[in-house]
């Protein structure tokens, strides 16, 4: 049996991820978390705030989860996404994947990640001192 | 027609839901998008913009119908 979640949350708890994605068929498993940044091209950061179209964001990241059990052969699949102003250092997203041995896991770690950044509707804003900004907003 | 508006597109318009009613009949995605430019100057200087029909991303010659939830999604950026 696959173990799926796929979720958005107002704070990202990063130490049940092992349980989330541990599985008895798995050998390996492959963890990305996102993070606030405290500089931007040289610009300090104060905090990244997050919104979401969150029914259509959760279609498309339970979409992602599916596609990457198509691709690779995963026993376990999780994406969580934070919502709401979020300071430096703290997670802001979590994927991973676990698989019988480690390549697949890998591979699908990043596939995940790099798919969330470009189909799921969320919007991150980053707020300097004197300025907010809207990322990827303009060309 | 009820249109939401998320991120950057929020600020655009300066509301997060937006009745429209004065659209071509039988509109399209692409007539919803026209409508937006000719009146918020700011949505052609996006990278881009995509309208979501009943929360999956739709194409240009999608129809429109008063019944769908329809919403402006901006370039987004999580992660």
């Amino acid at each position: 049996m696959k173990k799926i979640k796929i979720e958005i949350v107002n704070t990202i708890d990063t130490s049940n991820i092992y349980a989330q994605l541990s599985h008895a068929h798995s050998g390996g498993i492959c963890v990305f978390i996102g993070t606030v940044r405290e500089f931007t091209a040289n610009e300090e950061v104060i905090a990244l705030e997050f919104e979401t179209y969150k029914t259509m964001a959760l279609k498309e990241m339970q979409k992602i989860a599916d596609e990457a059990v198509k691709k690779w052969s995963l026993n376990s699949v999780v994406i969580t996404h934070a919502v709401g102003a979020k300071k430096v250092e703290e997670p802001v997203v979590i994927v991973g994947a676990s698989s019988a041995h480690r390549p697949e896991c890998f591979e699908a770690c990043r596939y995940l990640i790099d798919t969330l950044k470009e189909q799921v509707p969320i919007w991150k804003k980053e707020m300097f001192k004197n300025k907010e900004v809207w990322v990827s907003a303009h060309p | 027609m009820n249109v939401l508006f998320f991120g950057i597109a929020r600020d655009i318009v300066g509301t997060s839901e937006l009745l429209i009613s004065d659209l071509v009949n039988k509109p399209t995605v692409n007539d919803l998008k026209e409508y937006l430019m000719a009146r918020y100057s700011e949505f052609s200087k996006l990278t881009s913009f995509a309208v979501a029909v009943n929360n999956e991303y739709a194409k240009d010659n999608v129809p429109l119908d008063q019944n769908d939830e329809i919403a402006i999604i901006p370039p987004v950026s999580g992660g």
